[in-house]
């Protein structure tokens, strides 16, 4: 090779970043090469120069804990794990008893429509709350729809139908086992940049297809449909205009 | 949280050694380095990568930038300068540079000088020991970009401590 296209690739055989052929190929050159070697030599102790302790800026004294202080007042994680601690029998015991209320209150109201809409949206959006707080995103966390699909099979006495659109600037992320409405359901999720949307599937034997309207809750976008005999809630934080386009796609 | 702790908050010295190169001023960097933890802390739940390393520096490049807009607006403007943009541009000058002993203070001027967009690949590079892949995720832009970027720094920042190249060659 001749010096004009060696002299590029110094930096590069300098940084280590050349393939094995290449770097090969200059180091020969430097051997045969005085004017070249006397370039990588100046590069050389340019970088000498710059990996000085010297000119490595340590953060001050204290700065970390600051930082994390700092964080525990913004995310709140040491207020979570002080009652998961200390409160949990009392919390399950609380449990137990919202749930024996709620049951005995469904056997006595039988009534659909809006209303349960409102209640179910409600549920789903605190599930997408709680997916984003835990940690507990996904389950099967793959962009693969022939990854997540086959792995609800057990988990689930349904199949949902999972459709990848990364092309069209949804991608799908995961999978996870939600618990929604009274039953397990599927959840999907995609990402929108930094956007994340839950999607709850599971099936509504029976029911008429319908697109239902939604109020936003607590600043998340909320839509509903039925289809094919499966019950679809899409939630999100993103922008509403984006949600009905990953809505609109949904829909075959 | 734990997992936020495991991948980034180890990385709060190279956070603050970014920040305070791009701002030269460690007070600024200490706040601009908060601001940037508590944004990538809201962030993190679409963090799925590996790097936790590269992917806090991407944000807190993003907030020195925002930073640098608003306060030092000429350091981001990158003069169109024919030599640099050559490969004359990218040779060394293999005579001149003779550094000593305790010659950091020269070193560290020098490089403070340089326009934000050279100082941060050769901060990347040489000082936080980052692979041309890694400069790319943090600067956001293609590994040919960063490889060039890097020759013409290591040009310009040769020239600052020796002046400009002699003729021979």
């Amino acid at each position: 090779m001749s010096c004009q296209e060696i002299r590029p690739l110094l930096h590069a055989f300098l940084d280590g970043e050349l393939d094995p052929a290449r770097s090969l190929d200059v180091q020969h050159h430097l051997e045969a090469c005085p004017g070249c070697a006397r370039q990588h030599e100046a590069h050389g102790s340019l970088r000498a120069a710059l990996r000085d302790e010297a000119l490595y800026f340590k953060s001050p004294e204290g700065f970390e804990s600051r930082i994390r202080a700092a964080l525990g007042s913004k995310g709140a994680p040491g207020v979570f794990r002080w009652i998961r601690l200390t409160w949990l029998p009392a919390g399950a015991a609380a449990v137990l008893l919202a749930v024996s209320v709620i049951a005995i209150w469904r056997a006595g109201s039988p009534a659909p429509g809006l209303f349960a809409d409102e209640t179910v949206g409600r549920e789903v959006v605190a599930s997408h709350v709680r997916s984003l707080m835990a940690s507990h995103l996904t389950d099967v966390p793959s962009t693969d729809q022939h990854t997540v699909k086959p792995w609800f099979n057990g988990r689930l006495d349904f199949s949902p139908p999972v459709k990848d659109l990364a092309g069209e600037g949804f991608a799908l992320v995961g999978g996870r086992l939600d618990y929604l409405a009274g039953r397990p359901v599927a959840a999907l999720v995609y990402q929108r940049r930094l956007h994340v949307i839950n999607l709850m599937v599971w099936p509504a034997p029976g029911e008429p297809d319908r697109f239902a309207t939604v109020a936003p809750h607590q600043g998340y976008h909320l839509f509903h449909w039925t289809q094919g005999g499966m019950s679809y809630w899409a939630v999100s934080d993103l922008n509403e205009n984006e949600m009905k386009e990953f809505v609109r796609l949904l829909q075959p | 949280m734990a997992r936020f702790e495991r991948s980034v908050l180890p990385h709060i010295d190279s956070a603050y050694n970014l920040a305070r190169w791009l701002t030269r001023n460690g007070h600024e960097a200490e706040d601009l380095v908060q601001e940037s933890l508590l944004r990538a802390f809201k962030a993190f739940h679409g963090f799925r990568g590996v790097d936790g390393r590269a992917w806090l520096l991407a944000v807190v490049r993003n907030v020195c930038y925002t930073w640098l807009r608003r306060n030092r607006q000429q350091e981001l403007t990158t003069e169109f300068d024919e030599k640099i943009h050559t490969l004359e541009g990218d040779m060394l000058n293999p005579e001149r540079l003779v550094l000593r002993e305790g010659d950091s203070a020269r070193v560290r001027q020098a490089l403070e000088k340089l326009p934000a967009e050279f100082r941060e690949v050769l901060v990347l590079r040489e000082i936080e020991g980052m692979s041309y892949k890694e400069i790319g995720t943090v600067v956001d832009v293609p590994v040919g970009t960063v490889m060039s970027r890097l020759a013409r720094a290591r040009g310009r920042l040769q020239r600052e401590l020796t002046g400009p190249p002699g003729e021979e060659r």
